[in-house]
């Protein structure tokens, strides 16, 4: 047996001093040399648990193989077979706690960087290949007509898997581009918008139609849809529904939405203001809320933007953080600043309405809760200010009720999430499956494709029952 | 893409638009709106929706030239396209037989009030309709208001035409006379609608704004568009347009609305610049 290689291949990155000030893409990809030594450190184990660890089933050592002999387009073919968005996927799954975490060299503290090399795969695909090469042929018409509500990674999975198996698919999305998240939440600079682009268009390619700016619930609803020739629909449309802290002081000019903030940048492309129309308050001291993925990235927006100093404010400590752990590395070598242990109490303004500072207690943590981790317990008594001039609110998010709220028969949760079988994504009403963070809440690109997929195979046998 | 069906020059610096849009007109309710991006580095923009007509397939949109998306987009001819138009959003108005209504409109909500005045009447109510503008240049659709109306008054600020005076003095007197005035619609700018507020407030009449705040998505995906009613935050896009104006916070209204005034301002410099229209 030939001796293990434990070193995995770094990441080449911008450095932090330049990319802090750019919104260029932040991991620069590996060479084929680079991947080519990091494929060939996989042992190639009978065992396959990297792929038990893929949401959605992706034959890890079988792409691995391909890129070792050299055989790029058989790495591509492996790879899309389960996965139609791998550049996405590569580039922001947290393999850490999926393939990677069940690769038999993790326990060497070595895992194969699948992650790393699915994005080179894909970034091979976009460079030298027509599209049309890798173009599955096509199914036999089965007749049968499907309505995708988003375009996320859920909603665009369905569909590629559906028309893939001969349905007739149409998705519908409230905004103006198709991307969900991908486009309007995670940052150029993580995630460039060309390459989700790309993929979508790749799933356009396969034949499913796209009807952007439609909102359903206000422009069709579901059940017109159903009455109107589709025999089945999806609803993908995420977690959108952004949650405040309800304190004094929230409504001050200066403080927003991470939507809102993110929205403006990512999607609207603020950060090109005035080439592009849309303006964002660009603030000399930040505040974000939150310690989740959504925080970082808008902490990073804001230091790019030309931000002197970004705080993320969060009221656990370091190990609670839920982002992330690469992200919080990249935050704090970019300079953003922790206050952890740190709770908003109220904000404070000045006589235009404008967001001066934020009131603060000091957190200590107590016994676990049940999420299992440490309460946070405001110790009296400790409130300071901190100065800012703008506030993003990080604190998550929860479906958007438009859809619920205008279609009979959909069972929802109190926190708004519609109820779905976790298995097949059909919810209580007939004809309709959902799947995505519309039903876990916040959740993984990953997850959401892989509900995507599970809808799909479910959708495929109620049609052709 | 939507083509624009047909331009209509109201006045100097008010424009309409037919648009082609037959989903959106087919689903449209009075006090609903539309959010437009003119083209791919556009923002994204609401217009209150002011007609529809469902067998050709448009919507009607007035819009006054504010700002550089305004001016942007009264460059449009007809024949030519609108990259996104999106709706309709918002509640409808709550459209019921209530006995007599007065409408406000103030400046170019003429157009906005008319489908709201016609469903009313339509309903059965005694609709007098308030329209109000600066002068007499920046009328429009006297005659159109009119028709929809049971009876229609109008004022302009400097006295160029018919009264002279302000549209809250009008609706005070109605509110003193002795009809009994049952609800009253008041849309314009938003100080115009703080003021008709003001006025029917110790009348006890419940009075229904259409607030507009800066919004993004206008589907209740990033907040934007709060606002302050009764206390509460809601979010203009989804839980309005329409709310009681007497619960509305119209000092956080006012500042919400000039959170982008220096970008603004940048903008419209650069764009006059580029495109050199200077006036
Ligand atoms: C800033 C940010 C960073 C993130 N970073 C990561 C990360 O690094 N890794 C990771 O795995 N996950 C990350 N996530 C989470 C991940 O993006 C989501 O879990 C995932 O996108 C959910 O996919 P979805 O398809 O369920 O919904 P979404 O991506 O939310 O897509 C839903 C789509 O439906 C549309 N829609 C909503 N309502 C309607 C309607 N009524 N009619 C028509 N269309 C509608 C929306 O406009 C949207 O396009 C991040 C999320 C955010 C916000
Ligand atoms: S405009 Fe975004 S929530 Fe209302």
């Amino acid at each position: 047996m030939p001796k293990l290689n434990l070193n995995r291949e770094p990441m080449p990155r911008q450095d932090p001093k330049i990319r802090s000030k750019n919104f260029n893409e932040v991991a620069l990809g590996y060479s084929a040399e680079q991947a080519q030594a990091e494929a060939n450190r996989c042992i190639q184990c009978p065992k396959r648990s990297c792929t038990e660890g893929c949401p959605v089933e992706v034959d890890i050592p079988g792409f691995i193989n391909a890129i070792r002999e050299g055989d790029m387009p058989e790495a591509v073919k492996l790879l899309k077979d389960k996965n139609s968005l791998p550049g996405i996927c590569g580039r922001v799954c947290p393999q850490e706690t999926q393939c990677e975490a069940t690769c038999s060299l993790a326990k060497k503290d070595a895992p194969i960087a699948i992650g790393r090399l699915e994005r080179f795969v894909a970034d091979w695909e976009r460079a030298n290949m027509q599209s049309a090469s890798s173009l599955p042929a096509q199914p036999a018409p089965s007749g049968k007509q499907v309505a995708v509500v988003g375009s996320g990674p859920a909603g665009l999975t369905a569909a590629a898997d559906l028309v893939k198996l001969g349905h007739s698919v149409t998705i519908f999305e409230a905004l103006h581009v198709a991307g969900g998240v991908l486009m309007y939440g995670i940052p150029e600079f993580r995630l460039p918008k060309d390459i989700v682009q790309a993929e979508v268009d790749y799933v356009a390619s396969l034949g499913v139609k796209v009807e952007l700016d439609s909102v359903i619930g206000k422009l069709v609803t579901l059940d017109e849809l159903l009455n109107n020739d589709y025999h089945a629909v999806f609803l993908g449309t995420g977690a959108g529904l952004p949650m405040f802290l309800n304190i004094p002081g929230e409504n001050l000019n200066g403080i927003y939405s991470a939507n809102e903030f993110l929205t403006r940048v990512n999607l609207m492309k603020a950060y090109r203001f005035p080439e592009y129309d849309t303006p964002v308050k660009v603030g000399r001291k930040v505040a974000v809320i939150g310690g989740g993925n959504v925080a970082m990235d808008s902490a990073r927006c804001a230091l790019r933007l030309g931000a002197d100093e970004v705080y993320i404010v969060y009221r656990r400590s370091e190990v609670e953080l839920p982002a992330r752990r690469e992200e919080v590395e990249n935050a704090q070598e970019e300079g953003i600043e922790f206050k952890l242990l740190t709770n908003p109490k109220r904000m404070l303004g000045n006589e235009q309405n404008w967001v001066v500072g934020m009131e603060c207690y000091e957190m200590e943590l107590g016994e676990p809760d049940d999420s299992g981790r440490r309460r946070p317990i405001v110790k009296e008594g400790s409130e300071f200010i901190i100065d800012v001039d703008v506030v993003i609110v990080a604190l998550g998010t929860t479906p958007n009720p438009l859809i619920a709220s205008t279609t009979d028969g959909l069972e929802t949760t109190r926190w708004g999430t519609v109820v779905a079988d976790e298995e097949t994504g059909k919810t209580v009403k007939s004809q309709v499956w959902a799947g995505g963070d519309i039903v876990t809440g916040a959740a993984t690109v990953i997850s959401a494709m892989g509900a995507g997929k599970r809808a799909a195979a479910s959708i495929d046998e109620y049609l052709r029952g | 893409m939507y083509k624009i069906l047909l331009k209509q020059d109201l006045v100097p610096n008010i424009h309409l638009f037919k648009v082609a849009a037959p989903a959106v007109a087919k689903k449209a309710q009075p006090g609903q709106f539309v959010v437009i991006r003119i083209d791919e580095k556009g923002e994204r923009i609401p217009l209150t929706i002011a007609d529809w007509d469902e067998g050709e397939g448009s919507v009607t949109i007035v819009f006054m030239e504010v700002g550089t998306t305004t001016h942007k987009l009264a460059l449009l001819q007809t024949g030519d396209f609108i990259t996104d138009f999106i709706g309709p959003l918002g509640l409808p108005t709550h459209i019921d037989e209530f006995g007599t209504v007065v409408c406000v409109a103030g400046g170019f909500a003429v157009a906005t009030i008319m489908p709201i005045a016609r469903a009313m009447r339509a309903k059965g109510n005694q609709v007098i309709s308030i329209m109000g503008a600066r002068n007499k240049e920046l009328l429009f659709w006297e005659e159109e208001l009119r028709r929809v109306s049971d009876q229609l008054i109008v004022t302009t600020d400097d006295g160029s035409y018919a009264r002279k005076g302000l549209v809250t003095e009008p609706l005070k007197e109605l509110l003193e006379g002795d009809g009994k005035v049952d609800r009253v619609i008041a849309i314009g700018p938003s100080i115009m609608m703080k003021f008709c507020s003001k006025t029917t407030e110790p009348f006890g009449v419940k009075t229904v704004v259409s607030l507009n705040p800066i919004m993004v998505d206008g589907t209740g995906m990033c907040g934007c568009c709060r606002v302050s009613v009764g206390g509460e935050t809601k979010f203009a896009c989804v839980d309005g347009p329409d709310f009681d104006g007497h619960q509305v916070d119209w000092d956080l209204l006012f500042a919400r609305q000039r959170i982008y005034l220096d970008e603004e301002k940048c903008s419209f410099e650069q764009w006059q610049s580029q495109s050199g229209i200077l006036k």
